[in-house]
């Protein structure tokens, strides 16, 4: 599904990233432990958390992924959206809570990458 | 110093900030794409070397990131002044961090750190004194 897609089922805000919203995001993950995001992820270009600070857009980076969405509506302040924008990431802020953001993707379509080894 | 070749960056990794752990190796992930090195050895030094990066943040009190690109070969050294590791083969067992409940707010200290180096270098060497502080050297090779 594109981004946009991911937009409409979280029912999300875009806080930006407008211009990439009709590329395509084929898995996902959910994940608030940044350690367990770099240790665990292999190609998942999108991850949905509930932190908010600069490490989780710099995890995002280092993994290539091209959009954070934020559950339970929270919003990263404007130095952290600055960092986004640089790295052309898309970042999103959904009023789902975690399981049910993850429910709603995955039910739609968007799956994650299973079992881990 | 290796071949005259070579390109070196240095940078100073500030312990007492979290909010810009990590600039170092997000600069060195964007010098590498303008290098026109492949995505596979860019994604494994840039993980790698964040995760040593947000150690010596998280566990000691920073310090420096030097890069070296060589022909053949990547390598990164992480030199800090911090308190250092008393047992090595400990610190690099999957799950063990001495991490404080307001880094694991944070979304770090899973142990997972040194373990996920090892698995994205093909070589991982720590130096460690107690008190004095840490050296980490990661070789990548091209
Ligand atoms: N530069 C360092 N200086 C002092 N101690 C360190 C350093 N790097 C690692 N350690 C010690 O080794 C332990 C394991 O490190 P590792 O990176 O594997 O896990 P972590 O940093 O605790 O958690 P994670 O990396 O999953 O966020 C740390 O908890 C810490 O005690
Ligand atoms: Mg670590």
């Amino acid at each position: 599904m594109t981004i946009r897609d991911v937009v409409e089922l979280l029912k999300a805000e875009v806080i930006c990233g407008e211009e990439f919203l009709d590329n395509e995001i084929k898995s996902a993950c959910g994940c608030d432990m940044m350690s367990d995001v770099l240790a665990f992820v292999k190609t998942q270009p999108m991850l949905l958390t509930g932190l908010v600070n600069p490490q989780v857009i710099r995890t995002a980076l280092m993994m290539d992924m091209k959009c954070v969405a934020f559950v339970r509506n929270k919003k990263p302040d404007e130095k952290v959206i600055g960092l986004a924008k640089e790295h052309e990431i898309v970042l999103l802020s959904s009023p789902y809570r975690m399981y049910d953001a993850c429910g709603v993707l995955y039910t739609s379509g968007l799956r994650g990458e299973g079992a881990c080894e | 110093m290796s071949q005259s070749n070579s390109i070196l960056w240095s940078f100073d990794v500030d312990g007492k900030n979290f909010d810009s752990a990590g600039f170092a190796s997000q600069s060195t992930k964007f010098k590498l794409r303008q290098l026109g090195l492949n995505g596979d050895i860019i994604k494994r030094v840039a993980i790698a070397m964040y995760e040593g990066e947000i150690n010596m943040v998280i566990h000691a009190e920073g310090g420096v990131a030097n890069v070296e690109v060589d022909e053949d070969k990547i390598i990164i050294t992480l030199t800090d002044t911090g308190k250092g590791i008393a047992d090595i083969e400990q610190a690099m067992r999957e799950g063990f961090s001495t991490a404080t409940e307001e880094i694991r707010d944070l979304g770090f200290g899973a142990g997972m750190g040194l373990p996920n180096m090892k698995k994205n270098s093909d070589e991982l060497i720590i130096d460690s004194a107690v008190g004095k502080g840490t050296k980490v050297t990661m070789i990548f090779a091209i």
